[in-house]
This record gives C-alpha cells, structure tokens and sequence, in this order.
C-alpha cells in the first residue's frame, strides 16, 4: 500500500500548496503574477503548435482560409447584376437561376445559423473540441496535445471545481472565480463605467459576461428565472444584490416588465441595470438585432462590447445544445478566459427618434467596438422562423426591375 | 457543429455518395456538418420545417418551391443523400469531368442538362414535362408577390411562353425550355463552389 499512500501524500501536498497560491492571494486581491506568467508560456505554447501543423500541412490551403470567409464561394452582387441576362431587362426564364441558387446557397451555409455554432478556429488551440480541420501531424504535436490534456484535467479541473463551490458561498467574492478561470480581462475606458440610475446594455456570449462585468462594478440583474443550477445561482445572487428576476409568463408581458424597470431608475441611488438585448447568446463573432423594449425605459444607455479571444478558449453557450453544468465543465476545462470589455461614453435617445433606430445606433457602436459584424436578424431566428416582410422586400426589388422595363417596352410596341 | 471532430467514418455511404455526386471527402464532410447543424433535434433526417427556418431561405420568394425539390414525391423526410443528391446539381463543372467520363455511365448530376431539369422542375409543378401558362403565371407571381397587377403579369406570362414555345402547343416543353437557354452560361449561373 506504499505505492497508494505515497501518492495519496503527493496529492496532499500537491493541492495545499496550489490552493494557498491561488486562494489566500485572491482574497486579498493580490497577484502573484502567476497568471501572468501562465498567459505566456501558453501563448508560446500554442504558437510553436500552430507553427508544427504549418510545416507538417505544407501545401493544404486549410489554415490560409480565414473562418470568416466561410464554406462557400459567395457572389454578393445585388440582385440587379446577378439577374442581368441576355436581352434588355424584362421577365426571363433565367431569372429563376439567380433565386435558386441564392436559396441554395443559403441551404448550405446561412449568416445566422452559423452564430449560433462556435467559431471556426484557424490556427488550432489543442482542444479536441475545436478540431475540426485538423489532422495527426507529428508525435511530438500527439505528445504536447497528450500532456495538454493531463494538465487540463488533472490540475485545472479539481483546481477551478473547488473554487467553483466557494463562489457559491461567497459571492462577493468574484475575483476567486476569475482568477480560477484563469480569467484575463482588460478593462477599457473605465471612465466610462456604468453610473447609478443608468442602464448597461452589453452584448452577449455567455454566463460568463455576467461575471465579467460584475466583477467591476454591481448591477441589477434583469433575467428570467432559471431552474436547476442557474436557479440556485440566480437566488443567492439575490441576496447579495437587489435583482430583477421575471417568470417566464411575465416577461410575455411587456408593459409590466417597463413598469418595472423604469420604476427601478427612477430611484437614481439603485445600480444600474444590466440587461442583454440580443435576447440570446451568439458566438461572438457577430452582433444581432437588438429588441427595443430595453430602449423604451428612456435613461441614459451605458453600452459596452465584451470579445472574448477563441484562442484559449470557447465561452460560447448553446443552450439548446448543452445544459449550464456541461457548459461549466467545458469552460473550467479550457486553458483560459481572455476578453476585452470596452465601456463606452453614454447616449441617449435623440429627439424624433424611435426606439428601433436607437436599438440600432446602440448596436453599431457596440459592433465597431467590438471588431464583430453586425447582422439585421433577430436572435430569436435560433428558434423561431423569419418574418413575412423580408420576403415581401425581395419581391419588391424583383418586381420594380421587370415591370419597370416591361411597361416601357409595350408602349413602344 | 461546435464541439465535434467529424470524421468522413461516420458519414454512411460515404464512397458510393462521392461517385454518385462527384463531391470530394472533404465537401461531403462539410456538408455532413450542414446537414447536422439543420438537424437541431437530432432526429437523423430533416423535415420541411428544419430548412424553412433559414433566414435566408424563407425570405426568398421562391423558398417554398427550393424546399419542394428536396421532398420529391410528397416525401416527409430528407436524410443525407437525399440532401447531398439535390446539392450536386450545384456542384461546379469540372473540365476533366468531361474528358475522363464513361459514356456508358449515366450522366453526371451536375451536367448542363441536370441543371436545366432542376430550373425546369421548379416550374413545372405537376411535372407533367411542359410549363404551361398557368404554371408560368404561377411561379411569377411567386417571384414578384403583390407588386404587380394581373393584367401586367398574364402579358409577361404569355410573351415569354410564345417566345419560347416552338411547337405551338401553347406550353414549354423541357426541349424548349433548353433551347432558348442555350446561351446562357448555365454552368456558372447555377455553381456553388465549396471551399476546402
């Protein structure tokens, strides 16, 4: 039994020493630089990979495609160029050319439903989750890739689940559970922190922006109710803060939900108000329509632009795909949390505009921010079918460009 | 997709689909990956209603008839060669395609010809081998919605079926239809190239 009781010594003292280099330097805010120092053996780490799989898939144009670009080859000329035909311009049997292979096109790879899966990586960041291109390389990359995942599994995990559970206890103590992510996050324009009586509208990823966001500041929290372990999460936030939490069956209620955060502001000492109006989460590489109800409370709107960086890890939650425990388990296991909160200077509705023009401003100062596209489609699309206007505008353009020359052409007849 | 490596093993058929199409291993994975990530329940096959979700697709006025092709025969379910055999008709045409080709073997589902048939079909509704003017007023309609009066849209419809009908049977048959195609350059009309 030496063997076992050797071990069983190791591991002891193993963990007390990892959990008083973390733990006690948490509570008292203080950094060891150990974090720091982390980042950067696994920046080069993953460079010398990236560089290992560049050699060993010389000639394959895998990693020059940006994930960005997309499957397939797209022609985004407007309508009027791609139906240009033979003749003049009038109704031809070759103008269903041009819609079915648009809609075909869309079958094989559409804007929106690609948000609502993780990004593609271009250079592989060793966790078999995001490989999807790559193949076997070389034994050494088999051996780091090995050696990755015993560290991942067997180091971080026990470490980040214990931290977990005393983030539950101790909720005030966010920076615990940041520095157990391994969390790197760079505050930008903190002159601009949301201020009491506000709103802050932020654009959304992950459970995780919550976190984030809290960590530098409190906020309300207006959500829906959640049951299980978002539930209990959700209850003893409550009683560190003064939330917001709606039944799902309220929330169909529009009005009462405004009642009830604009009498919220008005009481200019409570926190401000965080809400996500993309209504989902969305992977990060885009912004999506913002809804308006968030933009009707009036009050001064605080945005700010939260990136993630995917090369440590992927904080994107399917929640149609994966439950909060398997999420957790998967982000406890990447290598690292990075992202950049920007904070940006307030702005208010302007005079003769409406709250979906105002969603809209708000959303394209977000998106620049951010360096993430912007997309007119509802985040709701991940559910939920399109509605009939949009086709009527297609017809529209389609019908200006046949009739408009056909009447032409039978008066000259 | 997301957190998946897929792998050309569990796609089933997977050597008889690439003669079948002429998709290369790499696109057919693609397009396993497509199809998965439509398939948001997971059932194995997709039905009407997983491709009418497509933002893009529903807002395009002839969605409902794309949607048609892939369901021939008032079939409910798609699975995966189904979906990749409509998908083939797009695949761009090859040069060596032509040169290497056994005459013998039936015509690949990507020729000029299969192209053609599949524009024809989303015409000819009761795919009785002629667009009739019904059909053709049909399918205008489709395309320009409430934009257009009557009156406007029966004298598109029958000038486009005089100019095309040859035999004055007062319908387009699928010769025709071809013929007053032949100058157009089909193969790069109705090409989607997959990038690897």
């Amino acid at each position: 039994m030496d063997g076992a009781e050797l071990a069983g010594q190791i591991l002891y003292t193993w963990l007390t020493l990892v959990l008083g280099l973390i733990l006690l330097p948490s509570a008292f805010g203080v950094s060891l630089g150990i974090s720091e120092i982390y980042m950067k053996i696994l920046v080069k780490t993953l460079e010398w990979a990236t560089l290992r799989i560049e050699t060993g898939v010389a000639k394959q144009s895998v990693l020059k495609n940006s994930a960005s670009v997309g499957i397939i080859q797209r022609d985004e000329s407007p309508m009027e160029k791609g139906l240009s035909g033979l003749r003049g311009r009038d109704f031809e049997l070759s103008d269903v050319f041009y819609f079915s292979k648009k809609g075909l096109e869309a079958i094989v790879e559409d804007e929106v439903t690609q948000r609502f899966s993780s990004e593609e990586l271009v250079s592989w960041n060793l966790l078999t989750r995001t490989n999807v291109n790559f193949q076997y390389v070389s034994p050494r990359l088999t051996m780091v890739w090995v050696l990755g995942v015993i560290v991942r599994y067997c180091v971080l995990l026990p470490l980040r689940l214990k931290n977990f559970l005393s983030e539950v206890v101790h909720l005030t103590c966010c920076r615990i559970c940041v520095r157990a992510l391994s969390g790197t996050i760079h505050y930008h324009n903190r002159q601009y922190r949301p201020q009491k009586g506000g709103i802050c509208v932020a654009n959304h990823t992950s459970p995780i922006d919550v976190l984030i966001l809290t960590t530098d500041g409190c906020y309300t929290m207006v959500g829906q109710v959640h049951g299980g372990l978002m539930g209990i999460i959700q209850r003893s936030m409550v009683k560190a803060c003064p939330h917001i939490w709606f039944e799902r069956s309220e929330m169909k209620d529009r009005h009462l939900v405004i009642r009830r955060l604009k009498e919220h502001i008005a009481l200019k000492e409570e926190l401000p108000i965080l809400i996500f109006p993309e209504g989902t989460c969305i992977n990060n590489t885009s912004v999506m329509m913002f809804k308006k109800g968030s933009f009707e409370i009036g009050g001064t709107i605080h945005p700010v632009a939260i990136k993630y960086n995917p090369r440590f890890g992927d904080a994107f939650w399917n929640s149609s795909k994966y439950n909060i425990v398997s999420y957790l388990l998967r982000v406890m296991t990447s290598w690292a949390i990075v992202c950049d909160v920007w904070y940006m200077p307030p702005m208010t509705r302007e005079e003769g505009e409406d709250a979906v023009q105002f969603a809209n401003r708000v959303k394209s100062a977000i998106a620049v921010q951010g360096g993430l596209t912007e997309l007119p489609w509802d985040g709701g699309l991940k559910r939920a079918k399109v509605k009939d206007t949009f086709k009527e505008e297609q017809q529209k353009n389609y019908s200006k460009m046949i009739v408009g020359n056909g009447s032409l052409k039978s008066e000259l007849d | 997709m997301g957190s998946r490596s897929s792998h050309a093993a569990r796609i089933p058929d997977v050597d008889s689909l690439r003669q079948e199409t002429g998709f290369s291993q790499a696109s057919l994975r693609r397009l396993y990956d497509r199809f998965n990530a439509l398939d948001r329940t997971g059932k194995g096959y997709l039905s009407r209603m997983d491709l009418q979700q497509i933002g893009a697709l529903a807002v395009n006025p002839l969605g409902d008839r794309i949607i048609d092709s892939f369901f021939p025969d008032g079939s409910l379910r798609l699975d995966f060669p189904g979906f990749v055999r409509v998908l083939a008709h797009f695949r761009p045409v090859d040069e060596e395609d032509d040169g290497n080709r056994d005459p013998k073997e039936p015509e690949p589902l990507n020729s000029r010809m299969n192209k053609l048939r599949f524009a024809f079909q989303l015409y000819d509704l009761d795919r009785d081998g002629k667009i009739s003017r019904h059909e053709m007023l049909q399918a205008l309609r489709l395309m320009v919605g409430v934009q257009v009066t009557e009156e406007q849209l029966e004298s598109i419809a029958d000038r486009t079926v005089q100019e095309a009908d040859e035999d004055g049977d007062g319908a387009v048959s699928f010769l025709e239809f071809a013929k007053s195609l032949e100058k157009m350059n089909i193969e790069q009309k109705m090409s989607i190239r997959i990038l690897k």
